[in-house]
């Protein structure tokens, strides 16, 4: 907490201290309803314009299981989830034991009393505040025997210690509740208010967060996975297919509920190879369509997008990347899916892979996937990852007025059309969809075999090397188009951090910590991953040092993937590699403190 | 935040390459049915005297015959000898990647409720690498007709064996003789959900295109199989059924029950070389009408209401 200013008093007698942020991790089991608080707190510090960040991890067992919510919560810019909790609430001795080194000293953990009992050498460490969560929970819903609503009472008490704005929590939660049983929403007010009314002993003060600058724009508050579903309805897409796989299904669910209502359709496969089958075939039929997965999913659908990058057929796929190889650790984070996203599958197979940084960049990715995908008529690959989507953000709302676009076939007649044309401007061609009338009586077939001109098969060696190279240059032309990133701070120094996808924001933080120690830090974000944009290597030039931080495994060359893709690339030295697989977001510190160590 | 900026309005809907100006489109009744002349385009890479060649001669015959107009003919394949039955015909096609043919056209059949997919495949491409989908496309009733020229044998990559080769069989994979018990297709297929379930050979030609247009009528997931012989790694296999090799041609009684699923497993048992015709022939509501409905249900209360309104509700919700 940043707790630097005033403190003031209020009528009840205790202190409230003005704050600018604050990260409150919230741990439990996954049926405690965890994750509503966490909601809850998110959305309404989206509705107080104040920037929030949550991160949370979910057990992959079926019922239950530790878990946690962290919400970060600023009235200035916030980056990352954060690397220290400045108050724990935690249900179980498990959670306790679990997460308490996760809060900075002298933070606050207010504990269920009933289920939690302080280890003796933490009290001098952290300030305990132990309420009786769930019998208070029972007494508050009229003792029905059944503690739950502890979560909502929970949320009461942190309403009291954070002094949050009671009439809008309480209008979220008839939100939530409301349509159902109304004896649902009264029994959550009543937990609300029972956990706001209780006096906590032990605690004798609380925080107010300083009012934010209105930015005038309102916000939305929801998870990246949300974020890119949305975008895809907004970017015109209306076909799409997929199979479940964590984290990516909740995608899929959202497309199949939405879609329809938009006179659209998303159908749940027999299998993965189905789903990109189907999703291709749907753009075959004139309309960019959608499928995604996350990385096993992903490894079988690699023939199937070898055959999208062959006939040259747009389609955007989704891979929500979690810890891999094989079913690896399904609910973890990680970016090891840069490989297969951009290489993966047989023979020489140019797609683009595009990594959303933020909640707010997985709208807009998905609306430019799929524009990409239509102009180059190419497969387009977004690398979303587990702490992305599942993390909830605020962020100003979109115009989407503006945005929302009509990408409805044209089946107007055309004269003539070669679907390969090796005379096409940067290799460009496009597709017709069947229902187009091709007056000269010559009608293309889309085809994985290597084709001529028209689409018909062939030997021909040097058909096959022209048509490699069309495949080829038309992405070279996407790459002359993408915009060259900015650095994060000074343009000169002693060591750039590049990042891509989710570790945008902690490389920020990093950037701005090391500034203020002194260090010469920069920092570069690459969100285009294939094909790199023009001119990074005139970036890299003002650094003595290039480390490139990222969630995966160094391999055997001890050069993580984007880090190995870049020397690849630019055949430089000085580009170094700080790589972690332990299933978690950075944490700013480390980030600093290894590239630091590496580049001394 | 970066993103490249490429408006819409640069973008051609689906992206129509042609630069030169399009014809006015001729009045759908001033045209004239397409002549085998117009729908064939490469000449077919088969041996001479395989079984698909009917197949395909009957395809044209059926296009003629039905007056389809050239533009609306979609033809989808996976792969195998029979698979490169699209660059045989002069319309929209697409031969896509080995047994995912029906996936691929459940996308373009579902999206495009106007269009009438045919997909022709082998045996291989259908109750082997592309089981799953068979099956999977049968229970979701996709409305699509499936021409399967089953040959008994892998011809393309010169005779393995063929999930439907018979046991006995010898191929370059089973030298003394295939074990594995053939897979049978049109119990597959009644099993599985299909709603119209034919057999045919490629002989017997009016039988074929008659049932071939009866698949065309159907509204579902129409499935042909067809005795298609491949004279180079297994001839003969199909005499049995060919009068002129003295072999008998036996169609399902015309008293036989199409809707009687139990009638039709029986006739899936009938000895070598089994009966010719219509198995089973239900009606059950599509995957696209379940499809279409839901759509329907889900507008009925935003009519004329715009997409990006109907998502500004759901961004309001998320304020």
């Amino acid at each position: 907490m940043s707790d630097n200013t005033s403190t003031a008093t209020t009528n009840d007698s205790s202190r409230t201290s003005a704050i600018t942020e604050s990260v409150i991790r919230i741990a439990g089991d996954s049926q405690d309803g965890i994750q509503a608080i966490g909601g809850f707190l998110a959305r309404l510090a989206g509705r107080s314009e104040q920037e929030v960040m949550t991160f949370m991890t979910i057990p992959s067992t079926i019922s239950g299981g530790p878990s946690i919510f962290q919400v970060r919560i600023g009235s200035g810019e916030v980056l990352s989830a954060g690397d220290e909790a400045d108050v724990l609430l935690c249900f179980y001795d498990h959670s306790y034991a679990n997460h308490i080194s996760s809060l900075k000293r002298g933070g606050i953990v207010l504990y269920d009393s009933d289920h939690v009992t302080p280890k003796e050498d933490m009290l001098s460490v952290y300030r305990h505040v132990g309420v009786a969560i769930s019998s208070l929970t029972v007494e508050a819903i009229g003792g029905t025997g059944r503690d739950k609503g502890k979560n909502i009472y929970a949320l009461g008490l942190i309403a009291r210690m954070f002094d949050l704005n009671v009439p809008k929590l309480t209008k979220l939660i008839e939100e939530r509740f409301g349509g159902k049983d109304p004896s649902i929403v009264t029994n959550a007010l009543n937990c609300f208010n029972g956990g706001y009314g209780h006096q906590i002993q032990g605690l004798i003060e609380s925080f107010r967060f300083e009012h934010a600058e209105k930015t005038g724009a309102p916000q939305v508050v929801m998870s990246g996975n949300e974020a890119l579903a949305y975008g895809i309805i907004a970017a015109g897409v209306r076909f799409g297919a997929g199979y479940p796989i964590t984290p990516w299904s909740e995608i899929m669910e959202l497309l199949r509920r939405e879609l329809p209502k938009y006179g659209g359709m998303f159908v749940q496969t027999e299998d993965e190879i189905a789903a990109i089958s189907m999703a291709i075939g749907g753009s075959y039929a004139g309309r960019v369509s959608v499928t995604g997965s996350s990385g096993p999913g992903i490894s079988l659908k690699t023939e199937a997008l070898g055959w999208a990058s062959m006939a040259e057929m747009p389609v955007v796929v989704i891979d929500v990347q979690r810890g891999g190889p094989s079913t690896g650790m399904p609910t973890n984070q990680e970016q090891s899916d840069l490989n297969i996203a951009c290489f993966g599958g047989h023979g020489d197979s140019p797609r683009v892979v595009l990594a959303p940084s933020s909640v707010e960049d997985c709208f807009y990715t998905a609306i430019e996937a799929v524009n990409i995908a239509r102009k180059f008529s190419t497969p387009v690959i977004i690398l979303s990852d587990q702490a992305i989507a599942t993390r909830i953000e605020a962020f100003p709302c979109p115009d989407l007025q503006n945005i929302c676009q009509d990408i409805s076939p044209d089946f107007t007649p055309v004269a003539d059309h070669k679907p390969y044309d090796l005379t096409a401007t940067d290799g460009v061609t496009r597709h017709i969809a069947p229902g187009t009338r091709v007056a000269s009586g010559k009608y293309p077939v889309a085809t994985g075999l290597e084709h001529d001109e028209l689409g018909h098969p062939t030997g021909s060696g040097k058909l096959h090397t022209q048509m490699n190279a069309k495949r080829r240059n038309k992405l070279r032309k996407l790459a002359s188009e993408l915009p060259v990133p900015k650095i994060y701070g000074a343009t000169e120094g002693h060591v750039l951090l590049v990042g891509w996808g989710s570790s945008k924001g902690p490389i920020e933080e990093a950037v701005k910590l090391g500034r203020s120690q002194g260090e010469a830090v920069s920092g570069l974000h690459i969100k285009y991953i294939n094909p790199l944009p023009n001119g990074l290597e005139n970036l890299f030039n003002g650094f003595t040092h290039v480390v490139v931080c990222e969630i995966n495994d160094e391999g055997l060359y001890g050069h993580g993937q984007l880090a190995s893709l870049l020397r690849s690339r630019y055949c430089d030295p000085r580009i170094k590699s700080v790589t972690k697989t332990d299933g978690l977001p950075w944490k700013v510190k480390d980030i600093l403190t290894r590239a630091l160590a590496l580049t001394k | 935040m970066s993103t490249i900026a490429i408006p819409n309005e640069t973008l051609p809907r689906t992206g129509i390459a042609a630069t030169l100006p399009a014809p006015a489109p001729l009045a759908d009744a001033d045209r004239k049915p397409l002549t085998k002349k117009e729908t064939a385009a490469d000449h077919p890479t088969w041996c001479p005297g395989c079984g698909d060649f009917s197949v395909l001669a009957l395809y044209y015959k059926l296009i003629e015959k039905r007056k389809m107009l050239h533009e609306n003919i979609c033809t989808v394949a996976g792969i195998g000898c029979s698979s490169r039955f699209p660059y045989f015909v002069q319309a929209h096609g697409a031969h896509f990647i080995h047994g995912r043919a029906l996936a691929f056209a459940s996308g373009v059949s579902l999206s495009r409720p106007d269009l009438h997919v045919f997909v022709f495949g082998g045996d291989g491409d259908a109750f082997s690498i592309g089981g799953n989908h068979f099956t999977h496309t049968a229970r979701k009733n996709i409305k699509l007709t499936y021409v399967v020229m089953d040959n008994f044998v892998y011809g393309l990559t010169k005779k393995q064996t063929s999930p439907t080769s018979p046991i006995g069989f010898k191929s370059k994979t089973d030298v003394g003789g295939s074990t594995d018990r053939p897979v049978n297709p049109m119990k597959q297929a009644i099993s599985a959900g299909a709603t119209f379930v034919g057999r045919a050979t490629a002989t017997n030609l009016p039988h074929l295109l008659k049932l071939m247009e009866a698949a065309m009528d159907h509204d579902g997931f129409s499935f042909i199989e067809c005795l298609s012989e491949c004279i180079e790694f297994f001839p003969g296999a199909f005499d049995a059924a060919v009068p002129r090799k003295g072999g008998t041609f036996t169609e399902i009684p015309s008293e036989h029950d199409v809707t009687d699923e139990y009638a039709a497993y029986k006739l899936c048992d009938a000895p070598w070389p089994g009966v010719f015709g219509t198995f089973y022939k239900v009606d059950r509501a599509t995957k696209n009408a379940n499809e279409a409905k839901l759509i329907t249900d889900s507008r009925a209360k935003l009519a004329g209401v715009p997409d990006w309104q109907i998502l500004q509700r759901n961004f309001d919700r998320m304020k």
